[in-house]
């Protein structure tokens, strides 16, 4: 036992200068060469300022943006640091709910999220929801909702930023991403993308 | 459920075996010391490793040696890994200012770590300092990984070799496997992971003004080289606290393919590497051609029905995209949820919690079979030798001969050990389970209500002696009772498998090979394939059925009936 004690201590010893030093700093180093955008990030830049990353979901509340996936994320509650409040797209702790399916108050956090879509959205009313529009993703920070997500919410924003629905749609359809190699992964359109175009080609005075 | 999806599920294993099968022939090369094709560039390393660490490559260790050598080593690590986090505040590159991680949470981390579980009771952005990350877990992605494979090479080695008494030199199997196979691996893989989006900097968290003018604070970190390498090693705990759901950890659909494969690379690499070792006169690439089957249709087995029961959510259909990424849809959340179990890798990319009841009794289910459908980097494959040791036991109880594998005759130490690895895993799935169900700081944990509730705590349990690290993340398990609870659980999970493991190919290496003859029970044909998958399930389901049945089943009779909880 006590002779292997040395071998043991040194190997554990050059293994963590190799695998937890060298190796992670090596490809800090070769990361911020050959893709600085990505090690960084994928940073998005407009007038001089950090308004997001384009792999980052974050909050819309307002009528005239897309608006993502509900999301589950938390911060400490200030007023008692054993609890926490809601916090959606809070990118510094990503969250799942973890909820169960078959939670009576699970079904019902649907419903009422499902009501509010509608009253959000009078014109889609008659649509089908898309499922994601109506549960926390498993990082709380999804940047992404599906195509029928996004026009499920085209009239809204139309109507908010006085713009042609068929336009918006022709917008969701231009950002839409499909499957990878046509099958892997299903198709996405970036909120933050989307909401970036809006902003340019419809501009809020 | 569509021809695209099976198409899906079809490429998934294809491109696994493509890469597999020349990674596993390149493995075998640098188990048994052949040239690899890089000796010229790694050989001066390698000498050199074994000169700082007076390790003589030439000594050759007895199984009890083997196995001393394994645990002094996993114990070091361990204790090295508890100083950085409870030392952390002290310590550099702690941008976010962490502070020191509790005991209790550090011993759950440190072995969780040590023994490849990898589960997570931290948020790792909101818990861990960058050089916790890099010295601790990244260092016991590589070292745990290692172990494993250095475990299952010393078990080929005992059923490869002739009347010998040695199983090889668990420092040498170690540097190797980290030298030749897992840091070249991780050093491309965080390239690739990279260039997808995934973060790899010493950046403090980001500030960004929404256009909206709200605020958003965003985690950065040296997350690619930790990934890369949780993903290979089979360790499976995230940089960030949701894991590979995280859009950092796992940002698009290419990146998710190539950490779904990589998850389960090395593990299926090593079973050709097996054959290969065994060598042609014992018609070793068939020997390991049938255990590659028998995984490849548990693992699709598991696939379709999670895939089925997510798609059939009858009146849950609607919430079924609760704790899944848009990106990733059903399809490849349950690939990743079946895969992730059926290896011990044990990262997510959804959340199982939120499955149908079926649809996430899968991958309990495949923790439950021990881990050895592919399973761990190493620990997979030696878990699945056991059960093949009980499989020619049976089948040799049939015919009334004493079972042979491979040439070498099984008797009854093996047996006993065999059994003894088969009796402990359950132990404290049910033991600490059911203590669990019982005592108030066991039940507080719990967040669902009902039978899912039950399902939480075999979940962790489960995870824990099985060694995986994925979690029905529901249930609240950073506290002093399910931290200690846990720790115990992957410990024996680990080690009290391990050294059964190492004393059976102790007891195997010293036998001659017995030749072929009429009465050898053919392993590798269809029917011995059919006869370990049978074993699998039975000995599965005869230990766990009754607490499935009080969990995901009943939860799923009772909503089909519209019942809610």
């Amino acid at each position: 036992m006590i002779k292997q004690l040395i071998p043991a201590t040194m190997l554990t010893l050059v293994l963590t200068l190799i695998c937890g030093l060298a190796y992670p700093l090596l490809m800090t180093q070769l990361a911020d060469k050959i893709f600085p955008s990505q090690a960084h990030g994928s940073l998005i830049v407009k007038n001089g300022t950090i308004v997001g990353s384009s792999l980052i979901g974050q909050n819309f509340t307002k009528p005239e943006y897309f608006h993502p996936r509900p999301s589950a994320t938390t911060v400490p509650d200030p007023n008692d640091a054993t609890k926490t409040v809601a916090a959606p797209y809070n990118a510094a702790s990503s969250a799942a709910s973890n909820a169960a399916l078959t939670a009576k108050a699970q079904v019902d956090a649907i419903a009422a999220a499902s009501d509010a879509l509608r009253q959000e959205n009078p014109a889609s009313a008659d649509l089908p929801i898309p499922s994601e529009l109506v549960t926390a993703s498993g990082s709380g920070l999804d940047p992404h909702v599906s195509p029928e997500g996004a026009k499920y919410q085209a009239a809204r924003i139309a109507e908010a930023r006085k713009a042609k629905p068929d336009d918006i749609l022709a917008l969701i359809d231009g950002k839409t991403e499909g499957k990878l190699f046509g099958l892997f992964g299903a198709p996405t359109v970036n909120v933050l993308s989307l909401n970036l175009s809006l902003d340019e080609r419809w501009p809020i005075k | 459920m569509t021809w695209l999806g099976f198409a899906e599920i079809a490429a998934y294993m294809a491109a696994v075996t493509v890469i597999a099968w020349p990674l596993g022939l390149y493995m075998a090369r640098v188990f048994t010391h052949q040239p690899t094709g890089i000796d010229l560039a790694l050989g001066p390393v390698e000498r050199a490793f074994y000169a700082v660490c007076r390790i003589d490559r030439t000594k050759e260790q007895h199984w009890t040696e083997y196995a001393v050598a394994c645990l002094v080593f996993n114990v070091i690590g361990l204790l090295v890994m508890y100083a950085l986090m409870r030392l952390q505040e002290l310590l550099p590159l702690n941008h976010a200012g962490q502070s020191a991680v509790s005991p209790d949470l550090s011993i759950n981390t440190a072995i969780s770590f040590a023994t490849n579980t990898n589960w997570q009771n931290y948020g790792g952005e909101s818990t861990m300092s960058y050089l916790t990350q890099m010295m601790g877990m990244t260092v016991h992605n590589f070292t745990s990984a290692a172990t494993g494979m250095a475990v299952l090479v010393a078990l080929v080695r005992g059923f490869a070799r002739k009347q010998a008494n040695t199983l090889g030199n668990f420092y040498v199997d170690v540097t190797r496997s980290v030298l030749y196979v897992l840091l070249p691996a991780a050093i491309l893989f965080t390239l690739f992971l990279v260039w997808q989006g995934v973060p790899q900097n010493l950046d403090p968290y980001t500030q960004a003004t929404t256009l909206e003018g709200a605020q958003q604070i965003i985690a950065q970190g040296p997350a690619a080289s930790q990934i890369a390498i949780k993903q290979l090693g089979t360790n499976g705990g995230g940089f960030f606290n949701v894991n590979s759901a995280h859009p950092f950890e796992n940002p698009t659909i290419f990146s998710n393919l190539a950490e779904c494969m990589a998850l389960i690379l090395i593990a299926a690499g090593l079973v050709l590497t097996f054959g290969r070792m065994i060598g042609e006169d014992r018609s070793g690439k068939a020997q390991g051609r049938a255990l590659y089957i028998a995984m490849s249709l548990l693992l699709v087995g598991g696939i379709l029905i999670a895939w089925w029961a997510e798609t059939h959510a009858g009146a849950l259909a609607q919430g079924t995209m609760e704790g899944k990424e848009t990106r990733f849809g059903i399809l490849d959340s349950v690939i990743w949820a079946a895969a992730t179990t059926a290896s011990s890798n044990g990262s997510v990319n959804s959340m199982h919690d939120s499955f149908t009841p079926l649809g996430g009794m899968v991958p309990l289910v495949n923790m439950m079979l021990g881990e050895v459908v592919f399973g761990g980097v190493g620990s997979g494959l030696h878990g699945m030798i056991i059960d093949v040791i009980l499989a020619v036991f049976i089948a040799g109880l049939m015919v009334g001969r004493t079972p042979e594998y491979l040439g070498k005759k099984i008797e009854a130490k093996e047996i006993k050990l065999a059994v003894l690895c088969l009796l402990v895993f359950p132990l404290p799935i049910l033991i600490l389970g059911g203590l669990s169900l019982v005592l108030p700081v066991g039940l507080a944990g719990i967040a669902a209500p009902g039978p899912h509730g039950l399902t939480e705590v075999l979940y962790a349990f489960t995870s824990t002696s099985a060694n995986n690290g994925s979690a029905f993340g529901g249930l609240s398990g950073n506290t002093p009772y399910y931290n200690l609870t846990m720790s115990l659980a992957m410990l024996i999970g680990r080690f009290l498998v391990i050294v059964p493991t190492l004393a059976i190919a102790g007891a195997v290496v010293g036998k001659k090979i017995v030749p072929v003859s009429a009465g050898t029970f053919p392993t590798q044909s269809g029917q011995f394939i059919g006869l370990l998958i049978a074993i699998i399930l039975i000995i599965g389901g005869l230990t766990f059925f009754p607490v499935l049945a009080l969990g995901p089943i009943v939860e799923h009779l009772m909503s089909v009936n519209g019942s809610l909880f």
